[in-house]
């Protein structure tokens, strides 16, 4: 039987108890890690509609993939056989060096290189958040992904994982307005901090003082200080370089070398860092199981 | 036939969600309508018997999820929506579609402005004033919204009686 007027005492209590409890979900979910678990499990009501959603982008790129000519096959083929060739002899170069550099660090018995392993992961063409640069991919906690593991492309630095679940996870980019990467600049080695701006094609470097030497073009990589991005990687080109007399820090802008845009396949990185063990209670308790 | 009701109701919200998720071109996406929270009012308006403040909340926190912010971003501010509608939805049942759309974009902004509150203090604030746009254009979709969902609501909501 429906009543007439349901509006009560009852409602408005509930009202006011739900009201409570995000409140303190909200605290909760940005304070600590215990809400994790929640997500994960709310997000598999969620992958199927993502999985919908991305299929005729999917179909489409199959679509393009089955249909395309012998000629334009064999064309794609011949260049990409060219360019393997040519990262194979580079490639030999570098292996030496390797070699080289392993033996020195041996000599000096400093620490031995770190190893890393990659996996290919697909972006899910889902729209999240129209001011925040996040992306969803889909390779999960079946796959070990850990939450503020890194992610490249075949340019530079992409971002890190944010949100783990089974099947897919979502991941934060190095231009998100919350993100901070900590870099050096390639050709002095001096140490910065680039911060996200919430816009996809450029990042911050704050708190450079008015004598830093940075020049327009300047390549940067990650540092590695803060241990969640392996060192020296690729991240960004300095674009703008601006030194307001009255301000007491230079105005520094950095152009991401990674397609954030355009990239449809993304490369999962794990890195075994030897201080990941000592890491601070910031890594999330889940972090420390996949160890 | 309630439900039956029930049944066109969660596939609404389905397809609100699947909207909300949809890659959209560059140049449209500050224009998107908050789908869900237009189609979770209109099914607070007609049956509010069914469709309360804790379906909003739950619907709320999905939200959040898919969205990848703080669990209870989006709850708080659909809950409180979904509570003035709840209070109010036999009068706005017997306003004009116009009102009707008066009211959301009111109700719709002020859920904009508790998300923005939120994030605000998370630092993650945009700085643009296009971050509003949703309320507009939901308003200014409202009237479709609402001869769309009611007429699928009499084809197949009450298809038991009639």
């Amino acid at each position: 039987m429906q009543t007439l007027f349901l509006q009560g005492p009852a409602v408005t209590l509930r009202m006011i108890i739900l009201v409570i409890a995000s409140i303190v979900l909200m605290t909760v979910d940005h304070r600590w890690n215990h809400l994790e678990i929640v997500r994960s499990t709310l997000s598999h009501l969620l992958y199927p509609l993502q999985y919908t959603i991305d299929l005729p982008i999917r179909l489409y790129y199959w679509a393009d993939e089955t249909l395309s000519t012998h000629q334009s096959l064999l064309d794609d083929n011949r260049r990409l056989e060219d360019l393997h060739l040519q990262t194979r002899v580079q490639l030999q170069k570098l292996d030496i060096l390797e070699k080289e550099n392993d033996r020195l660090r041996d000599l000096l018995s400093a620490t031995p290189k770190l190893g890393e392993k990659l996996l290919i992961a697909e972006i899910i063409n889902v729209d999240v958040d129209p001011f925040r640069q996040l992306i969803v991919i889909n390779k999960g906690s079946n796959d070990n992904v850990y939450k503020g593991q890194a992610i490249i492309d075949a340019q530079g630095v992409m971002g890190q994982i944010t949100h783990v679940n089974a099947l897919s996870s979502m991941a934060m980019l190095i231009t998100d307005a919350s993100h901070a990467l900590p870099v050096q600049i390639d050709r002095t080695g001096l140490r910065a901090v680039a911060f996200g701006t919430g816009k996809i094609d450029f990042l911050d470097l704050r708190h450079m003082p008015h004598n830093a030497d940075i020049r327009k073009g300047d390549k940067l990589i990650t540092s590695g200080l803060g241990g969640r991005f392996p060192t020296n990687y690729p991240v960004a080109i300095i674009t703008h370089v601006e030194r307001p007399p009255g301000e007491s820090f230079a105005r520094v802008r950095a152009e991401p070398l990674a397609l954030l845009d355009q990239s449809r396949e993304v490369l999962l990185l794990w890195h075994n860092e030897p201080e990941q063990a000592t890491l601070t209670e910031e890594t999330d308790a889940g972090n420390h199981e996949k160890q | 036939m309630r439900n039956s009701n029930a049944r066109i109701g969660f596939f609404t919200i389905i397809a609100a969600f699947m909207l909300a998720i949809m890659p959209l071109p560059n140049w449209a996406v500050d224009f998107r309508p908050d789908w869900v929270t237009l189609v979770l009012i209109y099914w607070a308006m007609a049956l509010p018997a069914s469709i309360g403040v804790t379906i909003a909340w739950m619907v709320g926190l999905m939200v959040d999820v898919s969205h990848g912010a703080v669990l209870g971003q989006h709850a708080l501010g659909l809950v409180i929506v979904i509570y003035v509608i709840h209070a109010q939805h036999q009068r706005l049942r017997v306003a004009s579609l116009l009102q009707q759309g008066i009211v959301i974009f009111v109700l719709l902004f002020v859920q904009q402005l508790i998300s923005l509150w939120v994030s605000g203090i998370m630092g993650q604030a945009p700085d643009n004033w296009l971050y509003f746009m949703p309320s507009l254009t939901g308003a200014l979709l409202w009237p479709w919204v609402y001869i769309i969902l009611r007429d699928l609501r009499r084809k197949f909501g009450f298809r038991a009686r009639y």
